[in-house]
């Protein structure tokens, strides 16, 4: 599904990813850690398509297309979704309204119709009382006002409302509570598929006990210096990461 | 010949074909002799500091419409808020469409200012109210020196009127260029409720400049919601005037949304004259190409225990320039205001330009005054969230913009309006998205 070759990328002059390598099959979960300023989050934001990062070298195929040319709405369009570490205060907008600009948006990209306004309310109720989200919640201007928590779990209704074929959640455990952490996870968890993926980016082990991976990368200055199974994460949590970067440094 | 001459020897003509002996000749007259001295505002003047006038006043306008013209209902239905009941006084060249218009006299009066000028029955209203607020500065004079039609709406003591009140002035091109002044005296007694939309509109290419003047009487406990939807073409310039008196616990609110004309100028004032009153100055303004939108707002709070808000937001694509000037003026007796004032503004292009200036002169030390104005771009990475969301680039430009403005628009208490307002900016910003705004 995601196939990324040598991939080197940065912003204005400064390189952050210096040649990653890595291969997302239809129904895997990924697990990316790392230390801070590994370049965990540039990763994820390439892949998304964010214009200010410069791809220099190498490059990222999805379903064996080269995606670089694609803006961000391409991308999702054809299934990339990025659940964001710091989502994005829109005031004058509910989440229901950018919700249907969003659903209808792809579909009108795809040539279909726009969503019945019957159904759209129909899913919207489903993947609410999926991710326990309280309707009052859905009119109130998108993550304004938000807590650390509720931002989270509204990324990962989005997530549920549109469907990705693959998607990356960026720092989704940073400032939630372990009840909110069961909520979000449970909400993955429920979506996965053996015809989607899922690429975890995280600091800690804490949500890999709730959204278990297939692969776990380690990730230091830019590269992927190590890869293994679920006990890597494991492995990490114990000793940290210095162990990881004198190997590396060594 | 230039304008001013021209205006000041077609006062001649005007007096000649109008009563002599009304009462308000010598207001008339007087005015006239003030815009003889003053002359068209220029740049040199502060507060036209960012206005010029020279592009307007350069055409040759006809002051009087020589022939009556009239126009089919369904050719000009979308210019009013055609789906809900209203009273309508409609102006077609500055002359009066009875054909177009619903008035009344049945409880409250929503007539002419031409037939409140000269009928007897309403003398002592002239007199107690016509030209009591208008300041004699150069183009308030010049209206009142030609006034001699618009509305005329008056709502006795407890009365809530029961549907808006639509003035409407359409200008045909019939003439080749045509300058309008007219003239609105609405006086809103104890406890009453109106709601007024007013709408400029120009159906050709010929230029269009219109000097208007509106006094508004609120009185005690009086609610006047006042909407101006200034969406003209743009060969038509719009000189809005009005100016608000408010008496106790009265309760004013002007909505200005400013998305077309060549050149607008808004001059809006308040006047507190008495306690516990509020008022509301709220505008949104989404121009481009070479277009001009200037607001000139002041608050005068002359008596303790009042509040006012204000709340612009502005939209500047293209080359279009804005102004925005917002003087709030607290008296020393003046204690215990709240004022609160802010100017937003979004410049999509780099060649577009605003001037925003707040000016508070406070005498009173007890009073809780704020004020606020931005310049930026869209946020890049809200752009950025909505586009990793599926939504193209131009949609998630158009979705920020209309949040932007949103808050002013969550205000209008007519949903027609409100969803005519919303259908407006979509237009505008030339976008479909996937919900009704």
């Amino acid at each position: 599904m995601l196939k990324i070759n040598n991939l080197q990328a940065g912003v204005e002059d400064k390189a952050i990813l210096r040649g990653i390598n890595l291969e997302v099959n239809p129904g895997e979960v990924h697990a990316i850690m790392g230390p801070n300023g590994s370049g965990k989050s540039t990763l994820a934001s390439v892949i998304a398509g964010k214009e200010e990062y410069e791809v220099t070298e190498g490059e990222i195929l999805l379903n064996n297309e080269d995606i670089e040319e694609l803006s961000a709405e391409e991308r999702a369009h054809k299934g990339i979704f990025l659940s964001f570490q710091y989502p994005v205060e829109i005031p004058g907008v509910s989440v229901t309204n950018f919700m249907k600009a969003a659903i209808n948006e792809t579909r009108r990209a795809k040539g279909l119709e726009e969503m019945p306004a019957k159904d759209m309310l129909k899913l919207i109720r489903e993947k609410s009382e999926l991710l326990e989200i309280d309707r009052k919640f859905l009119s109130r201007s998108l993550n304004e006002g938000f807590s650390g928590g509720e931002k989270k779990r509204n990324e990962i209704f989005q997530m549920a409302m549109l469907e990705p074929k693959l998607a990356i959640l960026d720092e989704t455990d940073s400032g939630l509570d372990i009840d909110a952490l069961r909520i979000v996870a449970n909400g993955v968890n429920k979506l996965k598929s053996k015809d989607n993926a899922v690429i975890v980016i995280t600091h800690y082990q804490r949500l890999l006990d709730y959204i278990v991976p297939d692969f776990v990368h380690v990730l230091y200055n830019g590269k992927i210096v190590k890869s293994g199974g679920k006990e890597l994460a494991h492995e990490l949590e114990e000793k940290g990461y210095d162990w990881i970067k004198e190997e590396v440094n060594a | 010949m230039e304008l001013k001459e021209k205006l000041i020897s077609s006062f001649l003509a005007f007096e000649n074909r109008i009563d002599i002996d009304s009462p308000v000749h010598d207001v008339r007259s007087e005015a006239i002799k003030i815009f003889e001295t003053q002359g068209f505002p220029s740049k040199k003047d502060e507060a036209w500091k960012y206005t010029s006038l020279k592009s307007v006043l350069k055409h040759d306008y006809s002051v009087f419409p020589k022939s009556e013209n009239s126009i089919e209902y369904h050719d000009v239905k979308k210019y009013f808020i055609h789906d809900i009941d209203s009273y309508k006084i409609v102006f077609i060249d500055g002359r009066y469409s009875s054909h177009l218009s619903q008035t009344t006299h049945d409880g409250l009066d929503v007539c002419l200012m031409s037939a409140a000028l000269n009928k007897p029955k309403y003398q002592l209203i002239i007199k107690n109210y016509f030209n009591k607020i208008a300041p004699k500065d150069s183009l308030t004079s010049l209206n009142t020196a030609f006034s001699q039609e618009g509305a005329y709406i008056q709502i006795p003591k407890n009365k809530v009127v029961d549907k808006p009140i639509q003035i409407i002035h359409l200008s045909t091109g019939n003439e080749s260029a045509l300058m309008q002044q007219p003239r609105n005296l609405i006086v809103v007694n104890e406890n009453s409720h109106v709601q007024i939309i007013e709408r400029h509109q120009s159906l050709t290419e010929n230029p269009v400049l219109t000097n208007s003047v509106t006094e508004i009487f609120a009185n005690k406990r009086a609610i006047v919601d006042y909407y101006k939807v200034q969406n003209d073409n743009e060969h038509a310039s719009l000189i809005d005037n009005t100016f608000i008196n408010q008496k106790q616990e009265s309760h004013c609110s002007v909505h200005t949304f400013s998305f077309g004309g060549k050149l607008t100028r808004n001059n809006l004032n308040f006047y507190q004259n008495g306690e516990r009153i509020d008022s509301t100055l709220k505008g949104v303004t989404i121009i481009g190409n070479k277009q001009h939108v200037d607001h000139n707002t002041m608050v005068h709070h002359i008596e303790p225990n009042c509040e006012s808000h204000q709340d612009y937001k502005g939209i500047f694509d293209d080359g279009s320039t804005g102004v925005f000037n917002g003087k709030v003026l607290v008296n020393k007796e003046a204690q215990k205001t709240n004022a609160f004032q802010a100017n937003n503004n979004i410049l999509v292009s780099d060649k577009a330009s605003i001037n925003t200036k707040p000016q508070l002169e406070i005498f009173a030390d007890d009073v809780k005054c704020s004020h606020g104005c931005t310049i930026g771009q869209l946020d890049e990475s809200a752009l950025f969230y909505m586009r990793s969301r599926g939504i193209p680039e131009k949609e998630a430009k158009a979705l920020l913009m209309y949040a932007f403005s949103n808050n002013v628009l969550s205000s209008v208490k007519i949903p027609e309006l409100k969803q005519r307002i919303n259908r407006i900016i979509a237009t505008k910003l030339g976008v479909n998205i996937g919900f009704d705004l």
